[in-house]
């Protein structure tokens, strides 16, 4: 059988590898090699060597190294309330009462909605809120950190909650009966046996907030779109601002861009390793 | 799916309390859209300044947002661009990335598993490595209208699609093709009558997962597409928001509902496919 389709190759393979090779390999590997450069468009580009990189962990106004720390922050705290928000309101909803589907269905729409849009809507409500205390979404990081938290845990909760939900019930029955007939409380029985078996759907969750937080653009750029100097830049963000928005600063915005794939890398590694340990242990 | 018996849960004492509680957390879960919606009637210099009160006489402004938005930004064009994008990608993407994704799982040698580990990596690299070689590759190759765009997305996005396709694929018996083949069927009729069929439901959850990325995607569009023609609805709506910061909110709210709008839609009509695909994408990516 392998044989007869080698000779496919150029129907089957060729298609996808040519886009793949205009979508991703070359601007891969030249952005690689310009976060090496002095440059303003890809021809004029010259090789300065390490410049880039020493200038964005040295430089003053790079800010590299503070929106770095504060997006590791607001991925901590992200991860914690979207996770532990949707695994609460999972465990309410599997013991089915009068609505359980109405409220699935209500709670995990806000993930379709684009982030450009969604960042607008909450720009008018907490624009709103704040405009009684006379303060602004950029009136200083802590405004547009808190705002970009509630927002993400308005719209991934849901998410989270939905996979939880089939988690918790490919629980055999069997299991939950005979702890409570051992006279085990709700507590225990939550801690002891619905948390470790949903070990799985926890890794899964974790990671897919991780770093769906640690990437997020459009709800950054969305909800906080007025100018000033108070304005949380999250990494997506300030490399974005930094390449765009600064002459002369294209070198470095890519250079803060290779560590951020780095970054992105070295957190899937350690989920791979993660989840594969775990399909071993089953 | 219609054959589901609907289980007749015996109904907990108190259970009404829950039901009662949800009501409320619901309702607070879509206040941010009724809100949305109230404003797009209300007159703009209203709506920053008494965003949370219902439109009166003096503050309603029927339709008008909506025509004056509608014009201001084109937005049945950015929906026809949308639309032209996401259903020519999501069909490329599904085409070639299947094809692909038998072959490098049929055919191993180490040229395929190097392709298989590319894709695997690809579906790691965050954007902004990419956006500026990206676009001035487009723009090189003129990639920038929306009919040669899905190119770009079959690109960038063939990772996820062929990681999804070789999944379901590993655990397919192999014995149907190779009996086929043996038969004297062709590889390409081999799979468009054997392995397609067989894929079905991975075709499902993959074109969920790739429309949601495509049509909500704002900064690839953006620094792809020839903007002073082809703007897609997030890049029209960002627009609204002028140069020096100055927001139409009138405008805005009401090109808002109108976004929303279809989005609803369709979730109420597919949503158990909605959340299955997005649940089956979650777990292997």
């Amino acid at each position: 059988m392998e044989k007869s389709m080698r000779k496919y190759w150029p129907i089957f393979v060729l298609p996808t590898m040519l886009a793949f090779l205009i979508g991703f390999l070359i601007p891969f590997i030249m952005g690689i090699y310009l976060s090496f450069c002095n440059f303003t468009t890809v021809t004029d580009a010259q090789f300065v060597g390490l410049a880039n990189y020493i200038r964005i962990f040295t430089d003053p106004s790079s800010n590299f190294l503070h929106s770095l720390w504060l997006t590791s922050l607001f991925t901590v705290v992200n991860v914690v309330l979207i996770n532990v928000f949707g695994f609460v309101l999972a465990l309410l909803l599997v013991r089915g009462f009068r609505g359980t589907n109405l409220f699935r269905t209500v709670f995990f729409m806000p993930n379709l909605i684009g982030g450009i849009v969604l960042g607008w809507i909450w720009n008018l409500l907490l624009t709103g809120i704040l405009d009684k205390f006379g303060r602004t979404l950029v009136y200083s990081e802590a405004y547009g950190f808190w705002g970009l938290t509630v927002l993400m845990l308005w719209q991934q909760a849901g998410y989270m909650m939905i996979i939880y939900i089939a988690g918790l019930q490919s629980i055999p029955d069997d299991l939950i009966e005979a702890a409570s007939i051992d006279g085990a409380t709700p507590l225990q029985t939550l801690f002891k046996i619905k948390i470790p078996m949903v070990m799985p759907s926890i890794t899964i969750c974790t990671f897919l907030t991780l770093t769906n937080s640690f990437k997020l653009f459009d709800q950054n750029l969305a909800l906080l779109s007025a100018e000033s100097s108070g304005k949380l830049k999250l990494l997506a963000l300030d490399i974005y601002e930094t390449f765009y928005g600064r002459n002369g600063w294209e070198g470095a915005g890519q250079a803060k861009a290779v560590v951020f794939t780095i970054i992105v890398a070295l957190i899937a590694m350690v989920q791979m390793r993660l989840t594969n340990r775990k399909e071993v242990q089953q | 799916m219609a054959r589901e018996k609907k289980v007749k849960v015996p109904q907990k004492k108190g259970s009404w309390i829950l039901t009662l509680i949800f009501s409320v957390i619901s309702i607070a879960y879509i206040y941010p859209l009724l809100l949305v919606l109230i404003n797009s009637f209300k007159k703009k210099a209203f709506i920053s300044r008494l965003p949370f009160a219902l439109p009166n006489a003096k503050t309603f402004v029927g339709w008008e947002n909506y025509t004056n938005g509608l014009t201001k930004i084109n937005f049945f064009d950015s929906f026809a661009n949308s639309l032209i994008i996401t259903v020519l990608s999501v069909i490329l993407i599904l085409l070639c990335t299947s094809m692909c994704a038998w072959f490098i799982c049929r055919v191993r040698t180490k040229l395929t598993r190097a392709v298989y580990y590319l894709c695997l990596f690809s579906m790691v690299v965050p954007f902004q490595m990419v956006m500026f070689t990206l676009s001035k590759t487009a723009d090189y190759l003129k990639l920038s209208t929306p009919f040669t765009i899905p190119i770009v997305y079959l690109g960038f996005g063939a990772g996820l699609a062929v990681f999804m396709f070789c999944g379901y694929m590993k655990s397919c018996p192999i014995e149907i093709e190779e009996s086929a083949m043996v038969d004297g069927c062709t590889p390409l009729r081999t799979f468009f009558s054997i392995v397609l069929p067989i894929l079905q439901p991975t075709y499902v959850t993959t074109a969920i997962l790739e429309t949601m990325w495509i049509w909500n995607d704002y900064l690839l569009p953006y620094l792809v597409l020839n903007l002073k023609k082809y703007k897609t609805i997030p890049i029209a709506i960002q627009y609204l928001k002028g140069g020096y910061g100055s927001v139409d909110m009138g405008a805005m709210m009401a090109m808002l509902v109108l976004s929303i709008l279809p989005i609803i839609f369709l979730y109420l009509f597919l949503q158990k496919y909605i959340i299955k695909g997005m649940v089956a994408g979650a777990v292997k990516g």
